[in-house]
């Protein structure tokens, strides 16, 4: 088989006596959706940030297409193809919503030592923002503060921000928190589409909106991954029912 | 739009009144009034620079008064060792100011917040301690420049229109760097910095690189301001390194509306013809000035460029 984009192998970190990563490894092909669910505290946000680069593992490895990632910082992964959205979102507020995605655009195209030319008039970046703002179905709010922009538009700029930089993998983390029911669908309508470009890894709590998009889940409990598999396998998995109780319902509820 | 109209309208007034005012000295026999705003302009030009860090990159440095002593220095301690040229001394005093931008940037950016004030000051303090030491350049006294900067013809300082105007060009060719800083990619990028570090390492921007660099733009800016003091006041002492000198620079940005173009020339035109004024009525001037910046600060948000703005828009 060909080497993974993503491996994660035997990842742990710990916050003093507790475990949050347990020795998770997992894989993500290219091309595939795979999401990562698990109840409230499961460390799935741990996880993530140690994919990132905000977070350092004590042990294990994280490497993309063959790269070992593990101890880069941030801004390195994200030059290697890495692109990430915030669970809470996190944009430049007092920037336009064009301007904060022309950045993620600026970052990958050459240096952004240039002290004299003005950066809004370059023709490729603009347009690089204008189509990552299309993409999203914002091209219209393309000049508005992002601080005028309501939640949901948010989340939509924190997705055309991380496609600007034309990532091979994209890390999502819950970007359906918040959104109301119609939102919701337009942006998993909006996943479907860009899953055909790039590879993804999903943490998301809305469970009809993970099976319905995913390839393959892996199910993290108390910082182990207690099952993975395509989304008929996991709904079968009686350790995973036992896991979500609270949810059950929700799991086996959607057809 | 008349938001825009109204603040544009009065920087347009400033900046001519600015350029006419050796005219206006020349004609009334008022010398004293040019060598007021020799000093306005010069300490707006420090003021401007501070405002690159401060308003634009969220960098509250409260150190800046040392680049006024060192740029200060480095033409005092030149002209005192024989070397007068200002082709030496200004390049001089801009390297110097650089190099110290660069190391203490370096330190102060590994830290955040009041952290950054209060080792950006301790460095300043360190500063005014050395320049304390200098016993050869006169220590606490200070240091005299007997001959002003001497650009062998080119331009003659010690003529007070010439020297006016010099200060004055100085000053607008900062504004100009600023204005096309901010804009470019350099600029962008800083000032997303300022806006949301997290988010511009993840799309790929180490932060401290780009706030180092232009820390070190920043403080070389105000070096010049240090080199223009110290030949107008023909004297450079420790005192212009003191904290109470940064916090003036300070104010005086954030008086005129942090992160904007012309701000800081408002800001230092205003404090320090307040200063001026007050100090002349009552020798407690301090005890008038105090509470009305209070006001400024409390009620008018963004400094006198924002409530320019409030007031075309109302």
């Amino acid at each position: 088989m060909a080497e993974p984009l993503l491996r994660v192998e035997k990842l742990v970190r710990r916050f003093g006596g507790i475990i949050a990563t347990d020795n998770v490894s997992l894989d993500v092909a290219a091309g595939e959706l795979h999401a990562i669910i698990g109840p409230n505290g499961a460390g799935k946000t741990t996880l993530i940030s140690q994919l990132t680069g905000h977070l350092a593992p004590h042990s294990g490895s994280v490497s993309l297409a063959g790269r070992d990632i593990t101890y880069l910082p941030a801004y390195r992964r994200c030059a290697l193809g890495l692109a990430r959205s915030f669970q809470i979102t996190s944009l430049l507020l007092d920037f336009t919503a064009a301007d904060n995605v022309a950045l993620a655009a600026q970052a990958h195209a050459g240096t952004s030592f240039r002290f004299f030319a003005n950066a809004r008039k370059e023709r490729p970046l603009r347009d690089a923002a204008h189509a990552a703002l299309d993409r999203v179905g914002l091209a219209h709010r393309a000049d508005v503060l992002v601080s005028k922009l309501s939640h949901g538009e948010r989340r939509q700029i924190e997705l055309a921000v991380a496609l600007a930089s034309k990532p091979k993998l994209l890390l999502l983390d819950e970007p359906m928190a918040g959104l109301g029911v119609t939102e919701s669908q337009g942006m998993v309508k909006l996943l479907q589409e860009l899953r055909k470009e790039v590879s993804i890894v999903l943490v998301e709590h809305d469970m009809p909106a993970v099976f319905a998009l995913a390839d393959r889940i892996s199910v993290l409990v108390y910082g182990r991954v207690i099952a993975s598999g395509d989304p008929a396998a996991i709904r079968a998995n009686e350790d995973v029912k036992r896991a979500y109780l609270g949810d059950q319902h929700v799991v086996t509820h959607h057809g | 739009m008349k938001n825009l109209t109204v603040s544009k309208a009065v920087t347009a007034l400033m900046l001519a009144g600015l350029v006419l005012l050796p005219l206006y000295s020349q004609a009334s026999g008022n010398v004293f009034i040019l060598t007021l705003f020799t000093r306005i302009i010069i300490l707006a030009l420090a003021a401007a620079s501070l405002n690159l860090i401060m308003g634009f990159g969220g960098m509250m440095s409260f150190g800046h008064a040392a680049y006024l002593g060192i740029g200060g220095y480095a033409v005092g301690m030149l002209a005192q060792e024989g070397v007068g040229s200002g082709f030496i001394q200004f390049p001089v005093a801009l390297a110097a100011s650089a190099i110290y931008a660069l190391v203490i940037g370096a330190l102060s950016l590994r830290t955040r917040g009041v952290y950054f004030i209060m080792i950006t000051l301790a460095f300043a303090q360190m500063a005014y301690y050395v320049a304390s030491g200098l016993a050869r350049y006169g220590g606490d006294d200070g240091l005299t420049v007997y001959k002003r900067s001497d650009f062998s013809g080119l331009i003659n300082l010690s003529n007070r229109t010439q020297f006016y105007y010099l200060c004055l060009a100085c000053l607008l060719g900062v504004i100009f760097l600023i204005w096309r800083i901010v804009n470019s990619r350099f600029g962008l990028v800083v000032q997303g910095l300022r806006s949301n570090e997290q988010r511009m390492q993840a799309i790929g921007f180490p932060a401290k690189r780009y706030q180092l660099v232009c820390f070190v733009i920043s403080g070389t800016m105000c070096g010049l301001a240090g080199a223009l003091l110290a030949n107008n006041t023909d004297f450079v002492s420790p005192a212009v390194m003191y904290w109470t000198r940064s916090g003036d620079l300070m104010v005086m940005v954030i008086l005129g509306g942090m992160g904007t173009l012309f701000g800081p020339i408002m800001g230092a035109v205003v404090y320090l013809l307040l200063e001026e004024f007050l100090s002349q009525i009552t020798e407690y001037w301090a005890l008038i000035m105090g509470p009305l910046l209070l006001l400024i600060v409390l009620f008018g948000r963004g400094g006198i460029m924002g409530m320019l703005g409030r007031v075309g828009r109302g």
